[in-house]
């Protein structure tokens, strides 16, 4: 393992203000529908935590609600971060809390795809493949410690 | 001798270490109470400890001994000590300090003694000399435990604050010794006490040759270092003393003494051009503190680097974006942060204090810069963010400095004002009256908005000023004054500057209605006599404004704007009750106003109008007054738009003569309808639509606006009062009614309006009301149907409707009952029972409503023992269940209306009717606690079995209505017997009757014949569970939980009852998490689960599918065992959830998930 952290100094961002889920839906009628959409995705994932320091994806900048994708007949959603840094090794972590974190939250019709930014890593096929690949997503999450480490990620933070 | 030997095993408890601190504690305590009761002296007790005192062996020696005495005299506090006793203890703990081992016991034992009140001992000040030089001699405190320092710490405060005279003498001494005790303390406790010794110290020496003034530097060097406070470990510490507390703390000890001056200052200016927000904010704080403590003097060799690093902070804190909102009107407009704040708060302070720091300000070259800045731009918005910058922090720096005093805004204004003027076009005003302005010169006026910001600003900070009336008579009007006569010279042509700036402002640019507006608020609000605005120029303010108001077609900004303007000076007039301005302000305004909702016909919207109207008239009670009378001129000027008076129909009238006659002779109900329908249509009656939707607004308003306000308002209920007899008289006035249209509307708005009239009103107003409508009522051709025999042809005869007149006069005399308190006395209560019955049964709701409301609050006892009612509970009761054996009082089915409604007699509307009125009869008696309540019950569960007793299916709409009737009496109503109209509720109602009829519905359930019958039952019971109190569900969770199930599965098949539905799984969901429902729940968790998972997908209401996740997620709280099997299926049913069609759904169903699946095996992450 490296020993340090991988971006000691990472720049934080001011965040956006949320929708309230109440206010927004309560007065529209029984049959209308909400479709899924960016920004509900985008909510669910916003929080997960950065695995090296304790702010918030949206705070780093790694996710926006921009790179969030959604296609609610088609069920499909592709969300693509951009690493803080190119060398960052912590990109597939951060990629596996994403998919880990949508597939708790979207119901089961929808395929997850999630990549880098094109140009922000360096290993960028490498890391978009391991994401995307079934089998390896699901060997990932047999171990333990991988699995602990997203936990943690996912954990309801300082909020 | 037994109290000795207890001694000796306590103290061997406490000297030994290795027992527990709860068994020190208690072996302490019982010392100390011996001590306290006199069991034991402390002569004793030394004399027993002499073997610990004196041992070598230091732990005992230390802890046992020297630790437990000074905890002794912790908790000896208020007991009476002999002098000598203390002399001589103070004197082993001094000799104590230069021991290490012991230094904690030592420490706390004199602090307890230093604390010590005078009444029980004191020590004396040589012994308290002796303290403090052992101490500074001996001790070294940072060398020590965090918690012995807090001790040194401690007993340096008290020795400073109790005994200064003895510390005087010590002089140099002391100082060293805090300066060698603060360096290099780290923890906020110690340090806030240590940053208070400073503060005890400066107090203590403040001559120039004293130690502290000397030793000025080092002191300073070590407190210094700790500003800006920091925290670095924010999470343990803070939670003993916040940060803010501590920084107060140093700000006051680095402005404790103005010794500290020359190395003060410009460490505090270099901290302020810091880019540390916390920084900046704390220096200003402190520089604030410093000047105030420092004085004038000392302050001033500083001013020429304070002036620029303030500047600096305040340009640095400003955000370019000015609002032009309404909530602005009266504020500043942008947003404020903490470092702006502290910066104007120093300025305001500095200028304050010292006149002559208002030099720099005038002399600065910025501030005199954005006159050429203002020039350049016309509006607001074209503004560079530089220019915008500059103007919002000039403004803010001079209105800051001219509300600082008198003085400073004199000079302010004799500086700037003129050129501001200047700049603006603006002229001044020649001799008084008269102005230099004519046709050509208001064009030179330009409206820069940068100026008219910057002026407005200066107009409200000077108005600050002016001081009261009172105070005015005690200082001599004199020159101090000379903004005033600046403003004075200006004020004509200001005002009509700002009137032409909202003049000329367009629906698309707020920004000049704005200004425009805040300007002439700003000119209308200086107070008292020296105002430098005449009363001519304030009742011109006055006219334009409410010449917007009145001028506008649509709400505009413009039209908030101004109508907020109006109120504010509404408002500030009553604060300081200006009679003057009041007397314009009615003229102007007032009555304009009333005039505009008099004349129905103008331009302004009617809502629009009303409004305004309440807005402003409710500032001042003479004004509302006004108000009400104008608002009934109106209501009769428009009633009697869409109405026929008597006056002028003499032919109709004869017609309607020989009908009443007719009517009189009893020839029969029929020929009088015949007759009234004649009159109807016969009538050519103009309806003016407008006029009664005017109407209906004008009592919308009284309702909505006014009455909440009835406690704020004096006098209000007077007028009120007399706005619904004026309501009466119109409608006795009149015959004939013509609407269709919007005739609902006004009636509901105007039984609404009554009563809550009559509901607000005293006893003694309510009873002439009542008086004025039962005469009206008489006059009509209602007490016609009085008469009308209670048989089943008769009321099936009575086919046609009531005449509108005659149901509004019918509606509204209801609401007046309903209202009424039951002191009120109420006329001819029988024929009134007679009346409403025969109304409601032909469908008149809100009749039912008044005989419930009648029955509820009658007085009760044969004979009647209140003279104001004619008839009693009993009679009244007697005439509505129409009995034929009136020896005894019954209301169940045998009764005529028990019959209709069980369907024996009579059309199906008949019945639901009935059985409507019947639940608003048993809500009466249900709320005074009446046993007759009980029979009703029986009638309405009656009409839920599917047939009745004589073997008739009963119609379920019928049913339904029965089961609603359970709704209607166990529900809280909006619109009758409630507190707000005096109904008289017995405690615990409901719970009695939930008492009765559960155990019937309950057994009724289990025996029903038919589905329908079955879910009618489980709807009833429903209505009754989920209104009954939480508590008595709680009570009885056992029994109810699977009937609520079954209801549950039962109320899910059809989407009609989902509110009833929904309101009974808000009783389940309350079940499920309190400690006593939680064994019936864990018993019958499957069935739970089963009930829930199925709601999961109720596809007709949202709340509930939201609700049942919810109650799911609650259910983990129940044993590991009781739940776990049914994992599968529950995440099975959320899982399905994720995909609902509503937001809030699937939010619950994710959390819901995730507790779910934390339950099960961690194999499986999602």
């Amino acid at each position: 393992m490296v020993s340090g952290l991988i971006n000691e100094n990472p720049i934080v961002y001011e965040i956006k203000e949320r929708r309230d889920v109440r206010a927004y839906s309560s007065n529209t009628d029984e049959l209308s529908v909400d479709a899924i959409d960016q920004l509900e995705v985008f909510d669910h994932i916003r929080d997960i935590k950065d695995p090296e320091h304790p702010y918030s994806l949206e705070q780093l900048k790694v996710l926006t609600e921009d790179s969030v994708e959604v296609d609610d007949t088609k069920s499909r959603v592709r969300v693509t971060f951009t690493p803080t840094v190119e060398h960052c090794s912590m990109a597939t972590i951060i990629g596996l809390c994403v998919r880990v974190k949508l597939m708790r939250s979207l119901p089961s019709r929808y395929k997850i795809d999630i990549r880098v930014a094109p140009g922000t890593h360096a290993t960028e096929a490498a890391v978009n493949k391991q994401l995307n690949d079934k089998e390896r997503v699901a060997a990932a999450l047999e171990n333990p410690n991988l699995v602990e480490m997203v936990d943690e990620c996912l954990s309801p933070s300082f909020e | 001798m037994a109290a000795l030997n207890n001694l000796t095993e306590h103290l061997e408890a406490f000297v030994d270490v290795t027992r527990s601190p709860t068994h020190h504690a208690e072996s302490l305590k019982a010392i100390a109470t011996s001590l306290e009761k006199g069991v034991l002296s402390i002569n004793q007790l030394v004399v027993e400890m002499d073997m610990y005192l004196t041992t070598t062996d230091d732990v005992v020696r230390a802890r046992g001994s020297i630790l437990l005495l000074a905890e002794m005299l912790d908790y000896l506090k208020s007991k009476p000590l002999d002098n000598a006793v203390v002399h001589s203890l103070i004197g082993f703990f001094t000799a104590k300090l230069a021991e290490w081992r012991s230094v904690r016991g030592a420490l706390s034992g004199c602090l307890a003694l230093i604390k010590r009140k005078g009444v029980a001992g004191v020590v004396t000040a040589v012994d308290a000399e002796a303290v403090a030089k052992s101490m500074a001699q001996s001790i070294q405190v940072q060398s020590l435990a965090l918690y012995d320092r807090k001790l040194c710490f401690e007993l340096l405060e008290c020795l400073l604050e109790q005994y200064p005279e003895a510390m005087i003498n010590l002089g140099d001494l002391m100082v060293y010794a805090t300066c060698e005790a603060i360096d290099g303390e780290k923890d906020p406790p110690c340090l806030m006490i240590a940053f208070h010794v400073v503060e005890l110290l400066a107090r203590l020496f403040p001559s120039p040759s004293g130690p502290v003034a000397s030793e000025a530097s080092d002191l300073f060097e070590f407190i210094s270092c700790y500003f800006p406070l920091h925290y670095t470990h924010t999470k343990g510490d803070e939670a003993s003393i916040p940060r803010e507390d501590l920084s107060r703390g140093l700000s006051l000890a680095i402005s404790s003494t103005p010794f500290f001056e020359p190395y003060a200052i410009p460490l505090l200016l270099e901290k302020l051009s810091a880019s540390l927000p916390v920084a900046k904010v704390d220096s200003l704080k402190c520089l604030k503190d410093c000047a105030v403590n420092y004085g004038v003097s000392r302050m001033k060799k500083h001013y020429k680097d304070l002036w620029p690093a303030l500047k600096d902070a305040l340009y640095a804190s400003t955000k370019t974006d000015l609002s032009f909102g309404l909530e602005s009107l009266t504020s500043p407009g942008f947003e404020m942060g903490e470092i702006h704040r502290e910066a104007v708060n120093l300025l305001q302070r500095l200028v304050k204090q010292d006149i002559s720091f208002l030099g720099l300000v005038v002399e600065d070259i910025r501030v005199n810069m954005v006159f050429d800045t203002i020039s350049r731009y016309l509006r607001y918005e074209e503004m560079l963010d530089t220019s915008k910058l500059e103007v919002l922090v000039v403004s803010q720096i001079l209105s800051v400095s001219a509300r600082s005093s008198v003085e400073s805004c004199n000079i302010i204004f004799e500086t700037f004002f003129s050129r501001l003027m200047n700049t603006l076009g603006i002229v001044e005003k020649t001799s008084p009256g008269d102005l230099v302005h004519n046709e050509n010169s208001t064009v030179s006026t330009r409206l820069y908005h940068g100026g008219l910001h910057l002026c407005i600003e200066l107009l409200t900070a000077s108005k600050d000023l002016i001081p009261s009336s009172e105070e005015c008579t005690s200082t001599p009007e004199s020159a101090q004054q000379s903004w005033c006569s600046i403003v004075n010279r200006f004020s004509a042509s200001l005002i009509e500057a700002f009137t032409s700036a909202v003049q000329s402002s367009n629906d698309d640019c707020s920004a000049d209605a704005y200004l425009g507006v805040k300007g002439l608020l700003a000119m209308g609000m200086f107070r008292g006599g020296s105002s430098p605005v005449s009363r001519s120029e304030f009742e011109k303010i006055l006219t334009t404004l409410t010449s917007i108001i009145a001028a506008n077609s649509a709400k505009t900004v413009k039209w908030e704007l101004a109508l907020k303007a109006l109120v504010c000076m509404g408002s500030f007039i009553d604060r300081y009750s200006e009679s003057e301005k009041a007397m314009s302000y009615m003229a102007i305004v007032v009555e304009n106003l009333v005039s505009l909702v008099r004349s129905s016909h103008c331009s302004l919207p009617h809502p629009m109008i009303l409004e305004a109207t309440s807005e402003v008239c409710s500032t001042m009670p003479t004004y509302v007054e006004k108000m009400v009378e104008g608002f009934e001129e109106a209501f009769c000027s428009s009633f009697s738009d869409f109405c026929v008076s008597l006056g002028p129909m003499t032919l109709d009238r004869k017609v309607f003569t020989i009908v009443s006659v007719s009517i009189s002779n009893k020839q029969g109900i029929e020929s009088f309808l015949i007759s009234n329908y004649y009159l109807e249509n016969t009538c050519q009656v103009n309806g003016n639509f407008k006029s009664i939707e005017n109407c209906s607004q004008l009592l919308e308003c009284v309702t909505n606006k006014l009455l909440p306000r009835l406690t704020e308002i004096d006098g209000l209920e007077k007028s009120l009062v007399n706005f619904a007899i004026s309501m009466w008289n119109q409608i006795e006035s009149s015959i004939v009614f013509s609407y269709d249209f919007n005739g609902r509307e006004f009636v509901e708005a105007a039984m609404k309006t009554m009563g809550e009239i009559v509901g607000v009103a005293s006893v003694d107003s309510q009873n002439s009301i009542i008086q004025k409508a039962y005469n009206v009522i008489s006059s009509s051709t209602l007490p016609a149907m009085e008469s009308i025999p209670l048989t089943v042809a008769a009321l099936e005869g009575l086919q046609r409707n009531l005449s509108t007149r005659d149901e509004l006069i019918l509606s509204l005399f209801a609401s007046v009952i309903i209202g009424a308190s039951p002191k009120a006395s109420i006329p001819d209560v029988k024929s009134l029972v007679d009346l409403f019955l025969v109304s409601f049964l032909k469908g008149y709701i809100r009749a039912a409503q008044a005989l419930g409301s009648m029955i509820n609050k009658l007085v009760t006892g044969s004979g009647g023992t209140n003279i104001s009612t004619d008839c009693s509970l009993e009679e009244a009761c007697d005439i509505i269940f129409h009995e034929s054996d009136s020896s005894k009082t019954i209301c169940g089915s045998e009764t005529f209306l028990g019959k209709i409604c069980l369907g024996f007699c009579g059309s199906l509307d008949l019945q639901t009717r009935a059985i409507t009125g019947l639940a608003w009869i048993g809500k009466g008696l249900l709320m005074r606690g009446d046993k007759r309540v009980n029979e009703i019950a029986l009638v309405l569960m009656e009409c839920l079995k599917s047939t009745n007793s004589s073997g008739n299916a009963l119609h379920p709409s019928a049913m339904k209505h029965a089961a609603d009737a359970f709704l209607t009496l166990m529900s809280d109503s909006e619109v009758c017997l409630n507190r707000k109209f005096h109904a008289v509720i017995r405690p615990l109602y409901k719970q009695r009757f939930f008492s009765i009829t559960v155990p019937i519905l309950e057994s009724l359930i289990v025996n029903s014949q038919t589905p329908l019958s079955r879910t009618m039952l489980h709807v009833a019971l429903a209505h009754v569970v989920s209104n009954v109190p939480v508590t008595v569900i709680l009570d009885n969770t056992k029994k109810l939980l699977s009937v609520i199930l079954e209801g549950l599965s039962v109320l899910s098949v059809d989407s009609v009852h989902k509110e009833t539905l929904f309101s009974l799984l808000l009783v389940l969901s309350g079940t499920l998490t309190d400690i006593k429902g939680q064994q019936s729940v864990s018993d019958n968790a499957h069935r739970i689960i089963e009930c829930l998972v199925k709601l999961t997908s109720y596809p007709h209401l949202m709340v509930v599918r939201e609700t049942a996740i919810q109650c799911l997620a609650t259910l983990l709280e129940l044993p590991h065992g009781r739940i776990y099997p049914f994992r599968r299926e529950v995440l099975q049913a959320v899982t399905k959830a994720l995909d609902d069609p509503k937001r809030r759904v699937r939010e619950e169903a994710i959390k819901c998930r995730q507790a779910w699946t934390s339950i099960s095996s961690r194999s499986t992450p999602f």
